[in-house]
């Protein structure tokens, strides 16, 4: 059974969340559910809910580097959890944006926020083993667990990834890490962006300890990280220019911190299938994900997006400025926007938690 | 299609599909998306839900959904992950797009035995603390290992009391690296022998009696009742002792074959079919086993699923509450509870310890 429901322990505020979301819920009050507050006005649609702050509710409950698993309360900030795993030589691998400080675990679940990595050491979603989470009916409950694999019931864990909060406010999680990788090594390739997503995919095709692979303002950066052995002999038959690790892209993509991303300029986010061609302006353009994710600086028409996206094979949101008051997510076709209405109403049959946030309609 | 020959199909562009079932050659992978299948390499390349990119889908009202996409996450909310180990009960699944990964340079196998369980399952932490994840980690114990060495042929030590077989894959020169270092970490917990593949028909023979494993143990009783809970890797020899505990207590034999990297326990519990009071025992044995994976942290099953015949173990790994969210889940796909009837969650009218609940839980 569920072991961390019942007795209060420091850091420990779940009873606190429960009580002020049956306020609300008595009210008929929807809610903003907030930790860090380093996404509020990006990812998501505008919306003017009321604040729950669940700040308090931090901590790392359990580590055990052995087995690959860590435990801690929804507002604990990455940060935290990436020292704790720098003790033991481990990582997050999905390489998720700390913000400054201001990320923390919970945010970064339902945000489904993942860095370069993500094609080859998967997603946060990917990472998830179990959650606890307060539903719409404020009831306390946990799915999943600690283990590495778990099909008994339905996989409500991996549900709340980019959920943005709307099926129940997270709790506890539960995620895999991994060792962090002996050596990386960056090389780098001037070159044109269509030859790069052509030589991106070539090189993911192949058996080598690739780890990032992005290209903006003329050149290509390919990241190899692995057993030493295998990133050298890797490095020596790809060539490129080798960099030191302060002038690669890395840190400044996940961060969102590169010149790239500076500005007003609306924020486009596709996510596509990686080999698909180029379809928007180069010099507005910057290719991460070895193809799969393209970002597009511009005051670009909506229609005119979503047919790119769905010409290859994915959708777009607007990440960041333009109009947050519309929808800011690819379109859904009709019968699976009455499915996602129904399993939100599943959750949050008063439509309490975030409504809004994703879809005007959810 | 079978899972296996997606696999044989890409072969010739140097591709694969990474999650591999023992049960490869005639599952299906439809199937091992209802069940969120695993198989001996899925600690290091992931289950069935990190290794498919979309689904079409056939609604209870016969209306068609494609989840998913090329790209590699979908807007809203994540079906393609709920519908993954969902067991049929909220769509039918028509087509599946799978991921492939590239074949790697090299494989190699590192098989150990031990004399003591517990000195196998420190030897399990020892790797993963020593920074490797390796490509399959695979843990057989005596009855097990006669059982597969008597079918097999495959060299395996008879005098054992547990068997590690550790699979590091990746370019050669890594390959080379962690191969060293595993058999590092195994000498310094005491193996009692070492063998290394040294080609690739040395490989697939140690691999083959662990694959054949089910089929070995199978020769050896007229029945057998396969367990599948998931624990902490931690657990491992704490387990297997209380098994043979319990094994002496229902007077019945144990085989343990087992993902042990994942902590996913394969009990093959010994009987006779043919005798009333043996399959009684042999359930009893196998709902201890379960009720035990929860109790040090694990769950009922790690990819069997629960089908018809878990149900009654759901409230040990579940609430009330938890229980009724999976209803209502449930209902959102299929109101008229249409979708493989009887399965998966249990549906709480029908439980007697759930009897007193307010009405309107129950889909009436």
């Amino acid at each position: 059974m569920n072991e961390a429901r019942g007795t209060a322990l420091p850091g420990d505020h779940s009873e606190d969340i429960i009580a002020a979301l049956r306020q609300a819920r008595a009210e008929r009050r929807p809610v903003y559910i907030s930790a860090g507050g380093s996404k509020r006005h990006w990812l998501g649609r505008h919306c003017e809910h009321a604040l729950l702050d669940i700040s308090a509710h931090r901590g790392i409950v359990d580590y055990q580097p052995r087995e690959l698993v860590l435990t801690a309360r929804a507002a604990t900030p990455l940060t935290e959890i990436e020292a704790a795993l720098g003790e033991a030589q481990q990582v997050l691998p999905f390489e998720p944006p700390l913000l400054g400080g201001r990320a923390t675990l919970g945010g970064t679940l339902a945000c489904n926020l993942s860095g370069p990595a993500r094609p080859w050491r998967g997603s946060v979603r990917d990472a998830i083993l179990g959650v606890q989470l307060i539903n719409g009916k404020c009831e306390h409950l946990s799915f999943g667990g600690r283990v590495m694999k778990n099909v008994a019931g339905y996989d409500v864990a991996r549900l709340q990834a980019g959920a943005l909060g709307s099926l129940g406010v997270l709790t506890q999680i539960s995620l895999k890490v991994l060792p962090r990788a002996e050596k990386t090594l960056t090389l780098r390739y001037d070159m044109a962006a269509a030859a790069a997503i052509e030589t991106m995919n070539r090189r993911a095709g192949a058996p080598k300890p690739l780890s990032g692979a992005c290209w903006y303002d003329g050149a290509l950066y390919l990241r190899l990280s692995g057993a030493a052995t295998a990133v050298d002999s890797t490095a020596m038959q790809w060539g490129g220019e080798p960099l030191e690790e302060s002038a690669t892209p890395w840190h400044g993509l996940r961060e969102m911190t590169l010149p790239y991303f500076d500005g007003a300029a609306p924020l486009w986010r596709f996510s596509i299938k990686p080999s698909a061609p180029l379809a928007t302006a180069a010099e507005r353009t910057l290719i991460d994900w070895c193809g799969a994710q393209r970002w597009l600086r511009g005051a670009q028409a909506p229609a005119e997006m979503h047919r790119v996206a769905a010409a290859a094979g994915g959708h777009v949101i607007v990440f960041r400025g333009g109009d947050r008051h519309s929808e800011v997510r690819t379109p859904l076709g009709p019968v699976q926007q009455a499915l996602q209405q129904r399993l939100k109403r599943a959750f949050d049959p008063d439509g309490i938690l975030n409504p809004g946030l994703l879809y005007s309609w959810l | 299609m079978s899972n296996l020959s997606i696999s044989a199909a890409a072969a010739s562009h140097g591709l694969y599909y990474a999650p591999d079932p023992s049960s490869q050659i005639a599952c299906s992978i439809g199937g091992n998306v209802a069940e969120n299948s695993g198989g001996v390499h899925c600690l290091k390349y992931g289950l069935t839900v990190h290794n498919i990119l979309s689904l079409t889908v056939l609604t209870v009202t016969g209306e068609q959904l494609i989840l998913g996409s090329e790209g590699l996450d979908s807007p809203g909310y994540d079906l393609l992950a709920l519908l993954t180990g969902s067991e049929g009960l909220l769509g039918i699944v028509i087509e599946v797009t799978v991921r492939l990964l590239p074949a790697p340079e090299e494989a190699r196998v590192v098989m150990a035995g031990f004399d003591s369980v517990e000195a196998a399952g420190d030897a399990v932490g020892a790797i993963i603390a020593a920074g490797i994840i390796p490509a399959g980690l695979e843990m057989m114990d005596r009855l097990a290992i006669r059982a597969a060495e008597d079918f097999c042929h495959a060299g395996y030590p008879r005098d054992a009391a547990a068997i590690l077989l550790c699979e590091v894959d990746g370019t050669r020169e890594e390959v080379m690296q962690h191969t060293a270092a595993v058999v590092q970490c195994f000498q310094d917990r005491g193996a009692s022998s070492l063998t290394i593949s040294q080609d690739e028909a040395q490989r697939a023979l140690l691999w083959q009696g662990r694959k054949a494993a089910f089929p070995a143990v199978g020769r050896l009783a007229p029945d057998y009742y396969c367990m599948d809970g998931t624990i902490p890797r931690g657990q491992v020899a704490f387990v297997l002792s209380e098994i043979y505990r319990l094994a002496e207590a229902y007077n019945l034999p144990v085989a343990n074959v087992f993902h042990a990297g994942d902590g996913n326990l394969h009990p093959l519990i010994l009987f006779d079919a043919s005798d009333p009071q043996q399959i009684r025992r042999a359930e009893a044995f196998g709902g201890d086993i379960l009720d035990l994976s929860v109790r040090v942290g694990g769950c009922i099953t790690g990819e069997h699923g629960v089908g018809v015949e878990k149900l009654r173990k759901m409230p040990s790994q579940f609430s009330t509450a938890e229980l009724l969210q999976f209803e209502e889940i449930k209902h959102a796909f299929d109101p008229a509870l249409n979708l493989n009837p009887g399965k998966g969650i249990p549906i709480l009218k029908r439980c007697q310890e759930y009897r007193a609940l307010p009405a309107r839980h129950h889909h009436e």
